[in-house]
């Protein structure tokens, strides 16, 4: 026992930061590095100033509130294929009842992220109930949300309530020239990161996620609540894909069925790219948030660069994915190393 | 007696009750829902139209059907669908153009190389699973997102249309009365079902499917059954892709196949195939085609929004997944048990 100890602490002082830190860092070096390219490339027409960055963020912060629930979801070995279509739906939703029925907006919220909650919750019991398997239960949850869309309208709704105009045209002016700010969009992808940080690190529920993903055999010797969290996951994804939603509806003021057609996709590669293992149990939401970036990196230089067509996007976003995956791989090749290193002492 | 114990209790028949479900409550709709009339010397009617549409999401589930009873997905396999689309196009357009569609490349060329296309984007994605180790829906998604750019790389991001007469036959000819798409997807199913029912291949694949490790221990080269059977089904995402382009005679990188990948998974689903892996039921596969099929078929004769298919589609999974789940095998067991005739030896759940 004793020698294991000093084992451990040798590779651990070989090793100054834990392995399973490192997809999570190699994303933020990707990021600043990618940043730093663009600002050479492009430095000239503004990349660098704040405007630009804090742009990266109000133009993406749905897909970040959705990359946090997601990334619960992927640490606790599942997947989430409903996302987007969760997200429309919600557009719908909120357009829908403001514009057709008169509803109170606030009311509206609610009920959106309610029901978001419960499609997740719903999801989940299929997955731990039923054993469905999560790729399937919820490639329902997407056909369902997204047809449920179309019943209410092909149409695009135009959002008018005064309330939602005003709050998603509210923003902090950061810098006067040139215009940079940040919007409520931003503040809640914030508020809901770092919930999640907090959740996943210092809950119960959060080390319980962690556990689940990594072995669900021993959670459930260790008497841990297995079908809660697996349950509560997909809940709180739900929840979280719903306010993805209400963030677009602020961005597009618009409800439409074909919004945000293979979200999912871009959601669960930035999830992969940000540093979470698709196996389960490994993985940090502030590893997503610079996943998440970096797409947006990809996307700014495309329209910095004007000639980009936008496919260029999907095969960058190709590329990361295969390198990002194979640096996973071979972390986990090191780690089952130095595993069997420790056995053979 | 016997018989029709053996026939009720064979997992296709589930489906294929559904499948006549569904038909049924067609007619109900449309009393002329199955009359076939012979139009220029072709059948035509709502049930050939069923079947001519079903040819994309059937090929594309015979290749999943192998890669799900190895315990995989495969996600890509829509994407390569407009990948090969891309390739074949661009190959016939050449410098060819709308006025002079004589295309330079051979035809037979033009077929063989967007098949080896896909057949090769497929081998990547058992390389990554089988030799690198990465999880079948991530190595799948890589392909699935560049996929589509490569092909948009290949027709610079616009529709790419052909007036190839040779072309248009495959996915619009007609041959002994039927459409000609249906006899390609024959010649596939009869193609692998040869492979997996009358070699060792299929036994190989459903024992990589069940436990990996037991199949290499005894002297399977799973590595090579794994790649094997991703090539197949980049090789029938690349038949699907060649009907499907030949259909609208256009490469359309963006929309062609979208969201076909989950359309074949439901169907091998639908057709009683389990996501775990270790079976293989391709008629199943086929019947649960046609059942997507008819039900967006059905949906069309209400006044709603043919997207809205998919709350349909929805309910239909929720159903064959409740049937397939263990809580509902075990209440099927004890009905069983208690039926006069007793329950037959050594059948499980």
């Amino acid at each position: 026992m004793k020698e294991m100890k000093e084992v451990k602490k040798t590779k651990k002082s070989r090793f100054s930061i834990d392995i399973k830190y490192i997809p999570a860092l190699a994303a933020m070096f990707l990021f600043i590095a990618s940043y730093a390219i663009g600002g050479m490339l492009y430095g000239d027409r503004g990349f660098l100033t704040l405007r630009n960055f804090t742009s990266i963020f109000t133009d993406n912060a749905y897909l970040g509130v959705s990359a946090v629930g997601m990334t619960f979801v992927i640490i606790s070995g599942g997947i989430d294929l409903s996302v987007g279509s969760v997200a429309a739906l919600s557009t719908m939703l909120i357009a829908w009842c403001t514009a057709e029925l008169n509803m109170d907006s606030r009311l509206v919220l609610g009920l959106v992220l309610a029901l978001g909650t419960f499609m997740g919750f719903m999801m989940g019991v299929l997955i731990d109930k039923l054993k469905v398997p999560p790729f399937i239960a919820t490639l329902i949850g997407m056909f369902l949300a997204r047809g449920l869309c179309f019943l209410i309208s092909i149409q695009s709704i135009t959002i008018n309530d005064p309330l939602l105009r005003t709050l998603g045209r509210w923003r902090i002016r950061l810098v006067q020239r040139p215009p940079a700010h940040i919007n409520i969009s931003v503040i809640i992808f914030a508020v809901v990161l770092v919930t999640g940080i907090v959740i996943m690190q210092y809950t119960k529920f959060g080390r319980g996620v962690y556990a689940f993903g990594g072995n669900r055999q021993s959670a459930m010797l260790m008497g841990l609540p297995t079908s809660r969290i697996q349950i509560g996951v997909y809940a709180f994804n739900g929840f979280c894909s719903a306010l993805a939603g209400v963030l677009f509806a602020f961005y597009t003021f618009s409800g439409y069925g074909r919004h945000l057609y293979g979200m999912e996709l871009d959601v669960i590669s930035s999830v992969v790219i940000g540093g979470s293992l698709l196996s389960g149990g490994v993985g940090y939401p502030i590893g997503s948030l610079f996943g998440i970036m970096i797409h947006g990196v990809i996307l700014k230089y495309i329209s910095f660069n004007g000639k980009l067509s936008s496919w260029w996007t999907k095969i960058a976003v190709g590329v990361l994915l295969l390198l990002f995956i194979a640096l996973q791989r071979f972390i986990v090749y090191v780690a089952d190393r130095n595993k069997k290193i420790l056995k053979e002492h | 007696m016997k018989n029709v114990r053996k026939i009720t209790s064979s997992k296709t028949f589930p489906p294929l009750v559904a499948l006549f479900g569904i038909l049924l409550f067609n007619v109900f709709l449309n009393p002329g829902f199955l009359t076939i009339t012979i139009v220029e010397g072709h059948f035509f009617g709502q049930l050939i139209d069923i079947l001519n549409r079903a040819v994309p999401i059937m090929i594309l589930g015979i290749g999943m059907t192998l890669v799900i009873a190895t315990g995989g997905t495969d996600l890509s396999c829509g994407a390569l669908l407009a990948l090969s689309g891309a390739v074949a196009v661009s190959l016939i357009r050449g410098k060819s153009t709308i006025l002079n569609p004589e295309t330079e490349t051979p035809f037979i060329i033009v077929i063989l190389a967007t098949l080896a296309v896909a057949s090769l984007c497929g081998l990547w994605n058992g390389f990554l699973v089988a030799k690198i180790g990465i999880q079948p829906i991530v190595a799948t998604l890589i392909l699935m997102t560049a996929g589509r750019g490569i092909a948009q790389l290949i027709t610079g991001a616009r529709n790419l249309t052909t007036g190839y007469p040779p072309f248009s036959v495959i996915g619009q000819g007609w041959f002994l009365m039927f459409p000609v798409p249906v006899f390609i997807a024959a010649g596939v199913f009869l193609l692998v079902w040869f492979l997996v029912r009358k070699t060792a291949f299929g036994l190989f694949v459903e024992a990589v499917g069940i436990n990996a490790s037991a199949a290499r221990y005894s002297g399977i080269n799973a590595t090579l059954v794994i790649m094997t059977v991703y090539m197949i089904s980049g090789f029938c995402a690349g038949v699907a892709g060649l009907i499907y382009a030949s259909n609208i005679m256009c490469a359309d990188a963006t929309n062609a196949g979208l969201n076909f990948e989950l359309d074949a998974i439901l169907a091998v689903v639908l057709g009683g195939t389990s996501m775990m892996g270790g079976r293989i039921y391709l008629g199943g596969t086929v019947i649960g085609a046609l059942i997507i099929m008819a039900l967006t078929k059905s949906i069309y004769a209400f006044d709603v929004a043919p997207e809205s298919a998919l709350v349909v589609k929805a309910a239909a999974v929720v159903m064959v997944v409740l049937i397939q789940s263990p809580l509902f095998q075990n209440f099927r067991g004890r009905v069983r048990a208690c039926l006069p005739f007793g329950r037959r030896a050594g059948e499980g759940a």
